[in-house]
């Protein structure tokens, strides 16, 4: 890789040699990945395959056993700040607090974020998300889709250019959906780095550029989208699923 | 013959050297204590417990500062074996102390300084030892384990001042009458030594053993 | 600067939560409430032998509150992953630390504040000079010190309601110890000098648990 090019020229999401043990269970094993600035990058495999650990190291909730990661050229070991103020993170835990209104849970973390001119950046988002009406109630009083949404305009209060994803379908409704898809887009109309981790192929390849497979903590298979056949992608995933049977 | 198992016997040699030796003059070569009796004894043995007890904490304390810092497996290791040693010996502290204060005092607790915080630092060991075994995964039990080694070893001289200024305050309890002779002394100081060594040997012995079975988990693992 | 401001939204929130439902803080107070009768009927009101034990009583009751109050300071972080949430943000361990120990450190003192007049009530005894409120505040910033951090590693644990005590309250031993006799002292007419000792013991255990559990922090809620 060429240092000190042009952002545009640096991957946005690198790991070297990515391993995470826990006690003698390696979650991820040796895992080489890059994601460029702009791109989606689609994880797919089996449970246990380590996607949900890869997504808390990206995240910088879990430390690595052994490699490197690099998220904007910044290195994880020294630099979580200022990465944890460039991802967005959703998964399928909205991270809201139940018994505060979903508008003090986004003003809470646009404090935490330091957004600025919070206000109406959470109504516009909220707009967007299509909760406007629902904006001022407890989020224990909103159905599980609309907490989803709320999560949504959350990971983006701060405009992150990139945003990890672990299986952000599982709890979204279908205008949800739509919407997030809305948000791969940053405020200024570039394109955020996304590291989507999914079980849902057809969806998956519909979004990404590039996908991965990984079993078994290791990545089994890389294939761009173009290069990939809906047919391929299935039988090699099958293969994993056989596997871990 | 390996150089470390020569090493070792000796040491073990040593060890039964002066834990005999240590036995003949407690029971034998010492002075009965003028106004104690032959109870008192129990101080020779009474002793060297608590200073093992504590010792083993504070390795304890180290190891879980290095697993947290270095993240050695043979870290956590040396700081767990550790640790099921010193418990073992401040029960044997607390229950020899006991004897003593029914023996001395007629009644089977005292909360004399030294006993007293012998039994906060015997809660702290069993709190250690608790967190390990109840946290699901292993890993994160470790470092719970050792998160607890260092508050709770960085408690013990607060708690020590304490319960000193609490019982100077509230009873004055006077362990020893006059001063400690010469003879006391030397039979203190072997079994100080003899239990500090059996305490190494049985720290070396446990860590290896568990070192082995980690390692033995581990080509498990990758052998499947 | 950022780090306050981190340190105050986690606070603000845990109380805005409280507010709207006041489940913590009620049913601490009732708990303590009930600890301080219960104990009156166990030591039998004679009226001598209660001032003799009531700094006592009073300090058990203040160390079972915390305990209870402690225990629940991080379960709302656990559900919905909000810590998970809070590791995200680009705030550090340490204000996450500091933030809930103050949300702690504010619940506890509301409760003290309610039992300690009921206590006066019961007992017939003033607790209300400016040495005892100050030996309370010190010895509840020491409880708060250890008891967050030890909240946020119970909560990761098979039983947490147990482990909380089991870790807690051997290691507060020097700060009941010191709260007790100090309210003793105080209860028997001394003012400062004589408990002076006792309020450094509490000063020096308030100290080195804030900069240790502060330090140690991170490796608790790390994954």
């Amino acid at each position: 890789m060429t240092e000190g090019n042009t952002a545009a020229a640096r991957p946005m999401l690198r790991t070297e040699g990515l391993g995470r043990s826990f006690g003698h269970h390696r979650a991820l094993d040796a895992v080489d990945l890059q994601v460029e600035s702009g791109e989606c990058l689609a994880v797919f495999g089996p449970n246990g395959a380590g996607k949900t650990t890869l997504i808390k190291v990206l995240a910088t909730i879990m430390r690595p056993s052994s490699g490197r990661v690099m998220v904007a050229g910044l290195d994880l070991r020294d630099s979580a700040d200022s990465i944890r103020r460039r991802i967005g993170v959703v998964t399928h835990q909205t991270f809201l607090y139940d018994r505060l209104t979903a508008y003090e849970n986004l003003e809470f973390y646009s404090r935490l974020y330091d957004v600025p001119g919070h206000r109406e950046r959470i109504r516009d988002l909220i707009d967007r998300v299509g909760m406007t009406a629902r904006l001022h109630d407890r989020v224990d009083t909103l159905s599980r889709g609309m907490q989803q949404r709320v999560t949504l305009a959350r990971s983006v209060l701060h405009d992150p250019d990139i945003l990890l994803l672990d299986e952000p379908e599982a709890a979204l409704d279908r205008q949800a959906v739509a919407t997030l898809w809305e948000l791969l887009r940053s405020e200024a109309g570039r394109r955020r780095t996304v590291l989507l981790v999914t079980h849902n192929l057809e969806r998956g390849l519909e979004l990404c550029d590039r996908l991965v497979i990984l079993d078994g903590g290791r990545i089994v298979h890389r294939s761009s989208r173009v290069a990939a056949s809906f047919e391929e992608l299935r039988e090699a995933y099958a293969k994993t699923t056989e596997r871990s049977a | 013959m390996d150089r470390r198992l020569v090493l070792r016997l000796g040491l073990v040699g040593l060890d039964l050297g002066l834990l005999i030796g240590g036995l003949y003059m407690v029971l034998v070569y010492v002075p009965t204590a003028k106004d104690m009796g032959v109870v008192q004894r129990i101080f020779y043995l009474h002793v060297p417990l608590a200073w093992v007890g504590f010792l083993a904490f504070f390795v304890v304390f180290v190891g879980s500062i290095m697993y947290l810092w270095r993240r050695g497996r043979h870290w956590d290791i040396i700081a767990h074996s550790s640790s099921e040693i010193g418990m073992v010996f401040i029960t044997l502290m607390l229950v020899s102390g006991s004897i003593w204060a029914k023996a001395a005092w007629g009644a089977w607790w005292i909360w004399e300084p030294r006993l007293t915080s012998s039994l906060v630092l015997w809660l702290i060991y069993i709190a250690y030892i608790l967190v390990r075994s109840l946290t699901p995964e292993v890993e994160r039990g470790a470092r719970f384990a050792a998160v607890v080694g260092v508050v709770g070893f960085v408690d013990v001289p607060i708690v020590v001042l304490a319960v000193t200024l609490w019982r100077t305050h509230h009873s004055s309890l006077i362990i020893f009458e006059g001063g400690v002779a010469p003879a006391m002394m030397a039979t203190l100081m072997v079994c100080l030594v003899a239990f500090t060594i059996l305490y190494a040997l049985l720290l070396m012995q446990m860590a290896a053993i568990r070192r082995d079975e980690e390692e033995l988990a581990r080509l498990r693992v990758i052998l499947r | 600067m950022k780090f306050w401001r981190s340190v105050l939204a986690i606070a603000y929130k845990d109380l805005l939560s409280e507010m709207r439902t006041r489940e913590t803080i009620s049913s601490v107070v009732v708990f303590a409430l009930l600890v301080i009768v219960i104990f009156n009927f166990a030591f039998g009101g004679n009226t001598e032998q209660m001032r003799l034990v009531a700094p006592g009583i009073l300090w058990v009751t203040f160390a079972f509150a915390g305990v209870l109050s402690l225990t629940r300071a991080f379960i709302p972080e656990k559900e919905e992953g909000c810590l998970d949430g809070l590791m995200v943000a680009p705030i550090g361990r340490d204000a996450i630390y500091v933030g809930k120990m103050l949300s702690s450190l504010v619940f506890m003192l509301v409760v003290e504040a309610i039992a300690l007049p009921v206590f006066t009530l019961l007992f017939n005894l003033d607790v209300f000079s400016p040495e005892l409120v100050v030996v309370t505040l010190l010895a509840t910033v020491g409880f708060v010190a250890v008891g967050t951090l030890f909240s946020a590693l119970a909560v990761n644990t098979r039983a947490r309601e147990m482990v909380l005590p089991i870790l807690f309250l051997p290691v507060v031993v020097p700060v009941m110890i010191a709260a007790v006799s100090a309210f003793e002292l105080a209860l028997a007419g001394e003012s400062w000098g004589a408990m002076s000792s006792w309020l450094q013991i509490i000063g020096a255990f308030d100290v080195v648990f804030l900069v240790v559990s502060y330090l140690v922090f991170g490796y608790v809620i790390e994954q």
